[in-house]
């Protein structure tokens, strides 16, 4: 199964009033892969993941997921596609326990596999299981974003976006979450879209990635490559410790 | 707790001296402050001129009044509470020591033989010592009345916690009925009974559970789907008006009429709804006051219609499901098929349970709809509405249905409002109505049914029992009208609430999903800030 494309980016364009953010992008996203974007900040990796969900909308180019041209769907009919997301700074409802924020992410699955799906989401975040009577707004940091992850599973996804999963946590709690989703796409085969400041991180965790500067993508080839990218090295690696 | 020091002695001082310091400063203040609003007064005298009158001793009450109360508090209020705070660390026994020394068992026999001597000896007493201290003795024994509920109350607060609903409705139901026996046994007749029962049924009751059912439909919109609503009087005028126009004009019963006009306040909560999906909180909250503004603009000018500010009067009463009518006139006028009595009651008894009915009504579509995922995603909407769409939740049906359904609620109560009133005109519908209405569901802590109830019986409730105080006017002189200071009140009694529980009354939320079992949020998870 590995190899069919299952997200294809072409040529997108997106624009803020009259700044242009995205300026032709190109990023193809096969089946079992785990593929990871890296980039400084105001790159426009944020932008680009939002604007798969058509928020904003691409003004040029093509988005086509699973054979289906997305570019111009709404945002939660392409969420309906399987599309599931784990957005920047994570939007988990605070009000809510940690029970209803995952069936709020059960609702495009119709409840069906709820019990099951809960059950998994518990085996492999078992501190949200620990949590779960306790409102999502008081959560730390870590627990939020293993609560975000789970609720986009809860969706049953084809594909799954990650918008700076390790954003402002703790080395071990980012360790764990990158466990997470490195075993996520062993056992079940979850193809991952990672978008990541953490590039070290990233790029160990990827098949592949996309570097990408000024939205523009400069660069692109397997994790390791990458990784041995004087390049990429020199902008991203160095002086870092992880 | 402050503590002064001052710099020559370096001596802590003692509650009482910083009591009298305080105290002084506070009459210092007050002086200062009323020395031109209370101290001198001008009018006019028959010849147009200026008058000066001046008040001093009214002044110098105040002042002392004012003094002497800040000292009370801080030399004995305040170390008293610091105390009880102590007590309940170390022993975990508050908030049970104050209240077990308030509410003993001796004062609450002697408070309970009061109340009943005054309630017998009512109208002999009042016969007895005259009309004047006749008010003290009758607010002697709403005070009586009040404290043997408090002793109940506090006696079974276990008990009464853990069945407030039920308790809740159950005395709703029972209310009429113990209102009119308890008057009955005072009148020594049924029919006096009857007749006195009618303030306490039409002006307690009935016009409590309107706002009871008019908050809990604002409630789907602001509570749960958090979109906030200053228009919300325009669906209660529009289902008042179309039961009014249909009724009068085409003879319609108010059992076609009242879901007639539930669904047309719906369709124009959906029209309301498709031009403001974008927006949210203020801009939101703009357009809908533009909205209730337009309604009631719209009702007074298109004269034609609607009979402008004369507005529409003999809006035909509700029958008893058809079988029976409450017209005397009527050939099936209740007394007549029952061969009872002729009173007025029965009409006002009969509304109490069709908007105690249409209350329920409410509170039950609430909390079956807040377990379908369509009450889901109003609460998803209201805490994120960008993460709602990517979870592939259609935020603009979210929003329309919230609308249609709290707009339904709110023409249900508004075709009830007609059939009560039996004329409505633009008057009854004007801005501070959505206001109140608002501030009942913001002061019962938003989304909270219980909470929300409790705050409409305050303030509504609150401000109808200001018109009974008429011993006030012992006081204040007989030109004191107390239902003047009812909004002054209303106003004071909010910014208490809101400084002693920011949320509102009930600030937690009941969850609706589990895992196995029902596990309730502690209290300590629910704190302030976090959205």
């Amino acid at each position: 199964m590995a190899g069919t494309t299952l997200l294809d980016i072409k040529g997108v364009q997106t624009y803020y009033g009259n700044i242009r953010a995205l300026n032709g992008v190109d990023v193809t996203v096969n089946q079992g892969e785990i593929v990871a974007l890296i980039g400084a900040n105001g790159a426009g990796k944020s932008t680009l993941m939002m604007t798969i969900f058509g928020a904003p909308r691409a003004r040029a180019g093509t988005i086509t997921f699973a054979g289906t041209d997305i570019t111009q769907m709404p945002t939660h009919e392409i969420a309906r596609m399987r599309i599931a997301q784990s957005p920047e700074g994570r939007r988990i409802f605070p009000r809510m326990t940690v029970m209803e924020n995952l069936q709020m992410g059960a609702s495009l699955d119709n409840l069906k596999h709820y019990d099951e799906d809960v059950e998994k989401v518990f085996t492999l975040f078992p501190r949200l299981k620990e949590r779960i009577a306790q409102r999502g707004g008081t959560l730390s940091g870590g627990e939020q974003q293993m609560l975000s992850i789970g609720r986009a599973l809860m969706a049953r996804p084809k594909l799954l976006l990650l918008d700076e999963p390790s954003l402002g946590l703790a080395p071990l709690i980012v360790k764990q979450i990158f466990d997470a989703i490195r075993e996520l796409n062993r056992t079940q085969g979850l193809t991952v879209f990672l978008v990541e400041q953490n590039a070290f991180g990233a790029l160990k965790l990827a098949t592949r990635g996309y570097v990408m500067v000024n939205g523009n993508v400069t660069m692109s080839g397997t994790g390791k490559e990458l990784l041995a990218n004087p390049e990429v090295r020199a902008a991203y690696l160095e002086g870092g410790h992880h | 707790m402050a503590v002064t020091v001052s710099p020559e002695s370096d001596v802590v001082a003692s509650p009482v001296q910083r009591g009298l310091k305080e105290g002084f400063y506070a009459g210092a203040i007050s002086l200062g402050l009323f020395v031109l609003f209370i101290g001198l007064k001008t009018g006019q005298n028959i010849s147009n001129e200026l008058v000066v009158t001046t008040r001093w001793g009214l002044l110098v009450a105040v002042v002392i009044a004012t003094a002497v109360g800040r000292f009370l508090y801080v030399a004995y209020g305040q170390p008293f509470m610091a105390n009880q705070k102590i007590a309940d660390v170390a022993t975990g026994l508050l908030p049970g020591s104050v209240a077990s020394r308030f509410f003993q068992l001796p004062w609450f026999i002697a408070a309970v033989t009061a109340a009943v001597l005054l309630f017998v000896f009512n109208n002999s007493l009042a016969g007895w010592v005259g009309a004047e201290p006749a008010g003290y003795l009758q607010f002697l024994r709403a005070l009586a009345i009040i404290y043997v509920l408090a002793c109940v109350i506090y006696y079974f607060r276990a008990f009464i916690h853990a069945n407030f609903t039920k308790l809740g409705i159950a005395a709703l139901v029972l209310y009429p009925i113990l209102v009119v026996a308890v008057l009955s046994l005072n009148a020594w007749s049924i029919v006096g009974g009857l007749q006195g029962s009618l303030k306490w049924v039409d002006n307690f009751g009935i016009q409590i559970l309107i706002y009871v059912m008019l908050a809990w439909g604002l409630n789907i919109v602001v509570g749960l789907a958090g979109l906030l609503d200053l228009g919300y009087v325009a669906f209660y005028a529009l289902g008042a008006y179309a039961y009014a126009l249909l009724a009068t004009q085409y003879g319609l019963s108010f059992w076609i009429l009242l879901p007639a006009a539930g669904a047309m306040a719906a369709l124009w909560g959906v029209l309301l709804g498709f031009p403001v999906l974008r927006l949210r909180g203020d801009y939101l909250a703009i357009v809908t006051l533009a909205f209730g503004e337009i309604i009631r603009l719209v009702l007074i000018n298109w004269r034609e219609v609607t009979n402008g500010s004369a507005g529409i009067s003999g809006i035909p009463k509700v029958s008893f499901f058809g079988l029976m009518s409450f017209n005397v006139s009527d050939s099936n006028y209740i007394a007549k098929v029952l061969h009872i009595a002729q009173s007025g009651a029965y009409y006002k008894i009969f509304l109490y349970y069709l908007i105690l009915g249409l209350c329920l009504l409410t509170a039950f579509v609430t909390i079956r709809l807040r377990r379908l995922p369509v009450g889901r995603a109003w609460e998803a909407l209201r805490e994120d509405e960008i993460a709602c769409r990517s979870l592939g939740i259609n935020t603009t049906t979210t929003k329309l249905t919230a609308f249609a359904t709290g707009a339904m609620f709110g023409g249900f109560a508004g075709s009830f409002f007609a059939a009560r009133q039996g004329f409505v005109s633009p008057e009854s519908f004007v801005f501070l109505e959505s206001a109140i209405i608002l501030a009942i569901v913001v002061l019962g802590g938003m989304g909270s049914l219980v909470g929300i109830a409790v705050a409409a019986m305050v303030m509504i409730g609150g401000t109808e029992a200001l018109r009974e105080l008429d011993f006030l006017k012992q006081i204040f002189g007989p030109d004191f009208t107390p239902e003047l200071y009812r909004m002054l009140l209303f106003g004071m009694a909010m910014v208490i609430v809101m400084l002693w529980k920011p949320r509102g009354f009930v600030g937690s939320r009941e969850p609706t999903a589990f895992l196995k079992e029902r596990r309730a949020v502690s209290s300590s998870f629910t704190k302030e800030g976090h959205g």
